[in-house]
């Protein structure tokens, strides 16, 4: 009897991997089949836990996965289980949103152990959505081995939500405790679905959603303000070169809006340029600025000696022949470049969110477009007030007579002046590059706005440009969720025009004598 | 239908023995002034970057039908206007075509107030206009042959695949337009359906923007708010023309992936991908009734004619140039079928021709004007290409009065 039971208890131990084998290859070979097949075919494998699925799943994620007509799996021209070379008519196993979002929790259970501190982040993350009763044990072992600050958080969300998934109604209750103490939208997501499947639990769960309001709502007003910041810096980029053209000059530019446009172009040009050279690449975006200054003040130059020298004093024509240049500028560019819109790479430090303290996110392109703003901002001060072109430039404007006797050359300052102001609109054209479209277009959208700020800020003052752009973006921004996007520019333009009876020179105006004539 | 059979095949016998006859490569053209096609597509302003594959294609197809002899025997010509994305226009060049260049049949118009600006003149005029665009319907013209999808052939059934389980079973349902008709009535005609399918106006977000919105940063975190209510959601963006691309580019950004939100698009095909990085948007969505990944013998074709008049293999195909592929084919069936390229009597001959499409369906146009076309769901790829994850099994026929909008149900026989 004894012996029989040895032998059988052997037997069962051989059998196991067995069987775990055989689940194994049955698991990798679901891969082939239809979406749903296939979306449970990663579960099971997820569920085994064996390592040797992770490279198959990451290539299946990755559309690396091939399958031959008989359903024979490969990746790279090798037998997927057996590592042999496979046969070569083959098609890409494809995968929709259902079996990612199925990858994402096989992964979590595969690379939750993983050496790397990123990856098992993500692990957590995936097992967090996954939200399985069956990821308890998983996830409190690896807390119990986890020291690195962010990978418990994101472990310790991911547990709070596995155990929300659980059948016990007190581990329930542990899982609603922990996300109570979270800031995150979809842990209150997570709490609001779990509010009608359990009765008993309403109380802890209606304290924890208000816990996580509150913090949320604070958060949330950051973000407002960011999105406006935000706003107010495109703005401002898009107006500064206005404010020297229109501001100091007078010029009304119509063709100022496709000055942004060559700016951007020319970061096409430059990122074409540096296609062929990959370690050059990422520094495409920075060298374009330069090389936008410079190409969007030539024209501008061009554009001041050629035709708007001979039309000072006679806005009306000015605007006309402006705006007669922009649309010959944008014709040029359509007929060059084609009506197309052209892709501008972003480097990989403009992409994606940063998580600021308190779960405030902001998304990096944004980011560095504000600093890059203040920056364009400080540079202009800097060269209108310290140094001799600033000088020379404010001499004209105050008294073109005066100055031309002092021995300045004034036509040279009006030039090198519209030729400045048109190079920091390029400079705006390369961060707009990055948020908007590059198409022939892309100018006309910010005329309109780059002259509101300007007069609304007061004409001839850069820090009324700068206070005027960011109050309409803050402004913006905060009527957008009652009113919608809309609206709010039309309650927008309303005020300003408001404000524009009561106060016509604007946030900021000159005062002395020189304002007056 | 016999009927229709027999004259084809005499066509095909005359063609056959014209080819026996001359030997030259050049087709002769044995008589009469040449049939005139007019092109009424924007080439520049901002549908520029849109239209202006429609004129190419247009013109592609006039070169095919040339190098094989021409239609009737008679050498075809294009008339190439540009309305310049101006809505008023397009009604004077449209007036320009029939009336001084007496064109025979137009092919243009993109947006729907572009179509409606013509409306009027085709009318007036006994004009004969293709229309290549999917649309909201609520419209049917004896003038007018419609060839891109109605709503019941894009809007509600890519709807419908959210809902599934294969979609993700969406409960809660975003929809994002741009502020102009078609997006408007798309939307209603969408809260109408939802609500018969017992989607409550509270789990409905609906929110416009203007023609070439920028700054998406506000609108896409609300998205976020409104989906973090406990509910699988999903976006259904009417959102047309460069609008889409910082739109796209923000999702990215706040890290929205598909599997979380996923979002259908009507107005994002091939050519608007072409100026983003797709790599972020991978799993997002589009409905269609055709894409250039689909595996067919005519789309092979198609793309191969394309490329080789374009000059350009990185060139795309999109659904509109295919819905012009087609109903310029199917025109010239009928012309063929008439024997004669006068209005009233190609219109007649048009009703029910049937042509095999790259779409890999049989397509054939109704009384009603509009074609019987399949709905197909795509996946945005890392290449910018679409990998088909859903097709109608049919091609469904078009409901240009839709059911949902109750003033006009029962003009269904228009």
């Amino acid at each position: 009897m004894s012996f029989l039971l040895r032998l059988l208890a052997v037997f069962l131990l051989l059998a196991a991997p067995l069987r775990a084998q055989e689940s194994f290859e049955s698991g990798v070979a679901g891969l082939a089949g239809g979406f749903a097949a296939q979306a449970e075919a990663v579960e099971r494998l997820g569920a085994l836990g064996d390592p040797r699925a992770v490279p198959i799943l990451r290539a299946l994620s990755e559309g690396k996965l091939q399958k031959s007509p008989d359903g024979v799996l490969a990746i790279e021209g090798r037998d997927a289980l057996t590592g042999a070379p496979a046969p070569t008519a083959t098609e890409t196993v494809r995968i929709n949103n259902r079996v990612r979002g199925a990858l994402r929790g096989a992964f979590g259970r595969l690379e939750l152990a993983s050496p790397q501190e990123a990856e098992r982040i993500n692990a957590a993350a995936g097992l967090f959505r996954a939200r399985s009763a069956d990821n308890i044990r998983l996830l409190e072992d690896a807390l119990g081995r986890e020291a690195s600050p962010a990978a418990r958080a994101a472990m310790e969300q991911a547990l709070a939500a596995s155990r929300l998934a659980a059948a016990d109604p007190g581990v329930k209750r542990q899982g609603v405790l922990m996300l109570s103490g979270s800031a995150s939208p979809e842990a209150r997501s997570l709490l609001l679905g779990a509010l009608a499947a359990n009765p008993g639990l309403a109380a802890e769960i209606d304290s924890a959603i208000a816990a996580i309001d509150h913090r949320l709502q604070i958060r949330r007003v950051a973000e407002t303000a960011f999105q406006g910041l935000s706003l107010g810096s495109v703005l401002l980029l898009a107006a500064l070169g206005l404010a020297v053209t229109f501001g100091v000059m007078g010029v009304i530019n119509m063709a100022h809006g496709e000055m942004v446009m060559l700016g951007a172009y020319t970061t096409v040009v430059v990122q074409e340029a540096f296609r062929g050279i990959p370690w050059l690449l990422p520094w495409a975006l920075p060298l374009s600025v330069p090389a936008a200054f410079l190409v969007a003040a030539a024209v501008g130059a061009a554009l001041e000696r050629g035709l708007i020298r001979h039309l000072y004093g006679r806005p009306l024509e000015t605007l006309l022949m402006t705006f007669g240049v922009g649309m010959i500028l944008q014709q040029a560019v359509r007929l060059v470049f084609g009506a197309q819109n052209r892709e501008v790479l972003s480097p990989s430090w403009m992409q994606g969110v940063i998580t600021l303290p308190g779960g405030i996110e902001v998304t990096q392109n944004r980011l560095w477009i504000i600093l890059f703003s203040l920056l364009v901002l400080a540079v202009t001060i800097a060269a209108i007030q310290f140094t001799r072109f600033g000088l020379e430039m404010r001499a004209v404007v105050q008294n073109r007579r005066i100055a031309s006797t002092m021995g300045i050359r004034t036509g040279r300052v009006d030039a090198m002046t519209f030729a400045f102001g048109s190079g920091i609109a390029g400079m705006a054209g390369v961060a707009l590059s990055q948020i908007d479209n590059v198409s022939p277009n892309l100018g006309t959208g910010y005329i309109i706005d780059s002259f509101m700020v300007v007069v609304f800020g007061g004409v001839g003052s850069l820090a009324g440009t700068m206070i005027g752009a960011f109050t309409l973006g803050v402004v913006n921004k905060m009527l957008e969720p009652w009113a919608g996007a809309v609206l709010a520019k039309i309650a927008v333009l309303v005020g300003i025009m408001l404000f524009i009876q009561r106060r016509p020179k604007g946030l900021f105006a000159l005062k002395g004598r020189a304002a007056e004539q | 239908m016999t009927h229709r059979l027999q004259v084809s095949r005499r066509v095909l016998l005359a063609g056959a023995a014209g080819a026996l006859a001359m030997p030259a490569i050049r087709p002769s053209f044995a008589q009469g002034a040449p049939i005139k096609v007019g092109v009424l597509h924007s080439l520049s302003g901002t549908m520029a970057i849109s239209e202006t594959a429609l004129r190419d294609t247009v013109l592609m197809m006039v070169e095919n039908i040339n190098g094989k002899g021409g239609l009737l025997g008679r050498k075809v010509e294009a008339v190439v206007v540009d309305p310049a994305s101006n809505w008023p226009l397009f009604a004077e060049k449209a007036r320009e075509l029939l009336q001084v260049h007496k064109v025979d049949v137009t092919f243009g118009c993109w947006t729907s107030v572009s179509r409606k600006s013509v409306l009027p003149v085709f009318e007036e005029l006994n004009g004969l206009l293709f229309y290549p665009v999917q649309y909201e319907g609520e419209e049917q013209s004896r003038n007018v042959f419609y060839t891109g999808a109605a709503p019941n052939q894009q809007a509600i059934p890519a709807v419908e695949y959210l809902m599934s389980d294969d979609g993700g079973g969406a409960k809660r349902i975003a929809l994002l337009g741009t502020d102009y008709v078609y997006p408007r009535t798309t939307n209603r005609i969408l809260r109408a359906f939802l609500n018969s399918k017992g989607i409550a106006d509270a789990d409905i977000m609906e929110e416009y923007t203007p023609f070439g919105h920028s700054d998406w940063q506000g609108i896409v975190s609300r998205v976020k708010q409104f989906a973090n209510q406990g509910k699988k959601t999903a976006i259904v963006s009417t959102i047309n023309g460069d609008a889409n691309v910082p739109f796209y580019r923000e999702l990215g950004n706040q890290g929205i992936k598909a599997e979380d939100i996923p979002s259908v698009a009507f107005s994002v095909g091939e050519e608007e991908l072409a100026g983003i990085d797709t790599r972020p948007l991978v799993g997002h969505l589009a409905a269609w009734n055709y894409f250039m990944s689909v595996e067919s013998p005519v789309n092979a074709e198609f793309k191969k004619m394309w490329h080789a008049y374009i000059k350009n293999d990185k060139r795309v195909t999109n659904d509109p140039m295919e819905a012009t592929y087609t109903g310029f084919t199917m025109w010239a069936q009928a012309v063929a079928q008439a024997k004669t390229t006068a209005v009233d009597a190609v219109r007649t001959a048009m009703y029910g021709q049937k042509v095999m499409t790259p779409s890999g369906y049989e397509e054939q146009m109704w009384d009603n004007h509009h074609l019987s076309k399949p709905v197909m769901i795509g996946e945005i790829q890392a290449d910018g290409q679409f990998n088909i994850v859903y097709k109608t099994p049919q091609a469904i026929k078009a409901e240009n009065w839709s059911p949902f909008i109750p003033e006009n149900a029962n003009r269904r026989r228009g």
